[in-house]
């Protein structure tokens, strides 16, 4: 199948290696990825900052961009929940009843690495090899926006040599939230605390998710703690074939 | 985008709708109080498990949401038709109807209507639109003093604190502070009173008694009024309210206009939503129901006081005005994260929580002062309020659409724009074209220069507010696209 990966803006300028891995993970799949290169931001950022004037130009270079693609993957659920549930609305509200359609169009087609995997490409076995202790945090928008549900551990139980321990509260928020974590620094590090002290409890070595803005909240957080647990995203765990890269 | 500047909303000055600080200054005094935490930890993770419990137990429940929801939304289309049927309704059962535009005007009707009876005292059923309108100290600049008797409200008002939830105003405190709070201010309480739950109870109860058998007037609000009987209904736990509805004289009731429902068979609905969702029970020990006046039996004079406050505004704005759909059952606040950290008196109104992010700025007008124009932000829009509604209210979209109120309000009232504003402005240009962004990539990489061993420790303004308690990623030697371009294919 021939994939459009939406690396999203902060895998492509802060997190270049989950890209990688999304891709070496299809490739060896036996798929077809492409990258297609006028994209940038799917304007999550701004629209959930109240500036839904200044995502439209946003949701107009995503359309356009991947209108010609089947599926379209992204590293996020954050993201993609931003194209699925928020593009043909704010298109909308800005009276863009084209764009709006379009948008609904291609958004359609727009799929969170998990969902691509199990439910566009059947599989759950992606034949990854992972030999550390892992605990897993669903992030909210994957969680409760597109209800991926437990396709990401479905697909981390079937990784050899993985020791996938639970995390408590796992689905309470980590406190990132965007601009949130800016605006309301105070709250957002004192969820981030909980967070912590619950993946810390987990005696895991590295805390997964499928969305790298979660996790550099959380890993910015155990870093600065020296906590001795990092940060990896669900797309590097099922690349990995169990050789160091 | 439409600003609605037609309706009036709730008066400043009066009442309990804003706040002093915005949400982050209120919020940081609120998470430095470690008992606050732990407490209101404590209580919201008990109810959760309760509420999630009982939930799980009815198979219908989603169908049951929709249903409330459907009833609801119904309602709002024609809102002044169901008010004008209840008016009729509760008319000719013998009972009294007032309208109050606003807090100032509830206030003065319901100070009238105690002044007219010659009394100088009432007993309160638990209430948040009295709350909401300050009638508490209305009557007591009117010298008419007005008795708490849920329990929650009494510890409250003996603590002469606020509420900080709408189902449980005293989460905040413990049982060993409930405890010095009587000894403190209860008049006649034993010196000897221990901390044990039935004891404070039973101190209350003793308190309260002598109030409410001599009381003449009580002032309640309503869960529900069923505009197809003139019904008027309160859910309760203590049965205190009872004793307010039954025993005195007099009863005036203030109700904000979106708890009309049209018929007794909604009631169906909301009776099996309501306690489920608020106390975790599978129901509520007290459901009281009046309808007007019967002779010789309760309150022989009854006044309904319908109160918009703002409510109008908020049923002008058709993203907002599901808000109204709100039953009051605080499985918002007891889920959010947010909530769970900083209690309800951050919020600076009477509604904490999601609900309240939502519902205070909207009566008071978005953008009318900072502490309410800060609310719609007070979420990380984690989604887990919307999953616990009753009544589906997509609290996290509109928190987006109040946002988006507030950005676009503040653009058409201020000539220069914010720092915010001009950055995001910039952004969304960088961003709409690919070359801009990669010219803005290869920039970001000055932050290189920051790091150490891949993390940055401290960021400049206005992203410092980051690094107070995280790293920050050092941006890598190549981006993604770089990389991808680099690569043979």
């Amino acid at each position: 199948m021939r994939i459009a990966l939406f690396a999203t803006c902060l895998v492509d300028t802060l997190f270049p290696d989950v890209g990688k891995a999304t891709v070496r993970l299809l490739s060896r799949l036996g798929h077809t990825v492409e990258f297609p290169e006028r994209q940038t931001c799917c304007g999550q950022m701004h629209i959930n900052t109240g500036y839904q004037r200044e995502a439209m130009p946003l949701i107009r270079n995503y359309v356009e961009t991947f209108a010609p693609y089947d599926a379209i993957v992204a590293p996020s659920g954050s993201c993609a929940g931003a194209v699925r549930h928020q593009h043909g609305m704010v298109a909308r509200r800005a009276g863009d009843e084209d764009l709006a359609r379009r948008a609904e169009t291609v958004a359609a087609h727009t799929y969170e690495l998990s969902e691509l995997l199990v439910d566009v490409l059947g599989v759950e076995d992606v034949g990854a090899e992972y030999p550390h202790r892992v605990t897993y945090h669903p992030t909210c928008h994957s969680l409760r926006i597109l209800r991926v549900g437990d396709r990401p551990l479905r697909l981390l139980r079937k990784v050899r040599g993985i020791d996938l321990v639970e995390l408590s509260d796992g689905e309470v928020c980590c406190g990132f939230g965007g601009t949130f974590a800016l605006k309301n620094a105070d709250v957002s590090t004192a969820m981030l605390s909980d967070k912590m002290s619950n993946v810390v409890q987990t005696r895991a070595e590295v805390c997964t998710a499928g969305d790298s803005s979660c996790l550099m909240h959380i890993g910015g957080g155990l870093s600065r703690l020296r906590s001795g647990v990092r940060t990896v995203h669900l797309a590097e765990i099922l690349a990995s074939t169990g050789t160091p890269a | 985008m439409t600003t609605f500047l037609g309706m009036p909303t709730s008066p400043p000055g009066v009442g309990m709708l804003r706040g002093k600080d915005t949400f982050p200054i209120a919020a940081r005094d609120a998470l430095s109080n470690t008992q606050l935490r732990r407490n209101i930890g404590a209580a919201t993770r008990t109810i959760r498990a309760k509420r999630a419990a009982v939930v799980g137990e009815v198979p219908d429940w989603e169908q049951l949401r929709d249903a409330g929801r459907a009833i609801k939304a119904a309602t709002m289309q024609d809102l002044d038709e169901q008010l004008e049927r209840l008016e009729a309704a509760v008319i000719a059962r013998g009972g009294m109807v007032h309208w109050a535009g606003d807090a100032n005007e509830a206030n003065r009707i319901v100070t009238d209507l105690v002044r007219a009876t010659g009394s100088d005292e009432v007993v309160k059923v638990k209430s948040m639109a009295t709350q909401e309108i300050g009638l508490n100290e209305a009557l007591q600049a009117a010298g008419i003093s007005a008795y708490e008797t849920d329990l929650a409200e009494l510890i409250v008002q003996l603590a002469e604190d606020r509420p900080s939830h709408i189902l449980v105003p005293a989460i905040h405190f413990n049982r060993a502070e409930i405890r010095e709070i009587f000894l403190r201010e209860m008049r006649g309480v034993d010196p000897g009173l221990s901390d044990n739950p039935a004891r404070l109870a039973a101190a209350a109860r003793t308190y309260l008694r002598r109030k409410f058998l001599t009381a003449k007037v009580a002032v309640s609000g309503a869960n529900f009024a069923v505009a197809e009987t003139g019904t008027l209904a309160v859910v309760e736990s203590e049965g205190n309210g009872r004793m307010c509805l039954t025993l005195p004289d007099t009863l005036v009731t203030v109700m904000g206009i979106e708890k009309v429902i049209p018929t007794w068979r909604d009631l169906e609905v909301f009776l099996q939503l309501l306690p489920r969702s608020s106390t975790g029970e599978r129901m509520n020990p007290y459901t009281s129901m009046w309808t007007g006046v019967t002779p010789g039996d309760g309150p022989q004079s009854f006044h309904l006081v319908l109160l918009d406050n703002g409510r109008t505004a908020v049923l002008a704005d058709e993203v907002g005005r599901e808000t109204l759909h709100c039953i009051r059952c605080s499985a918002c606040l007891n889920v959010c994260p947010v909530y769970e950290r900083t209690g309800g008196h951050a919020y600076g109104s009477v509604y904490p929580g999601p609900i309240g992010a939502i519902l205070s700025p909207q009566l008071t007008g978005v953008n009318e002062n900072p502490a309410s124009a800060s609310l719609p932000y007070a979420s990380s829009l984690c989604g887990a309020c919307y999953d616990v509604c009753p009544v589906k209210i997509d609290i996290p979209s509109i928190l987006v659409h109040l946002r988006a109120r507030h950005v676009e309000e503040a653009r058409s009232e201020h000539v220069l724009p914010s720092a915010e504003a001009v950055a995001m402005a910039a952004a969304s240009w960088v961003m709409s074209d690919a070359g801009r962004f990669e010219r803005a990539q290869r920039g970001s990489r000055v932050g290189r220069l920051l790091s150490r061993k891949g993390r940055i420790g401290r960021l400049p303004p206005p992203l410092a507010g980051w690094t107070t308690a995280r790293d920050a990623p050092a941006p890598p030697a190549q981006t993604f696209r770089e990389w991808w371009r680099s690569e043979p294919r």
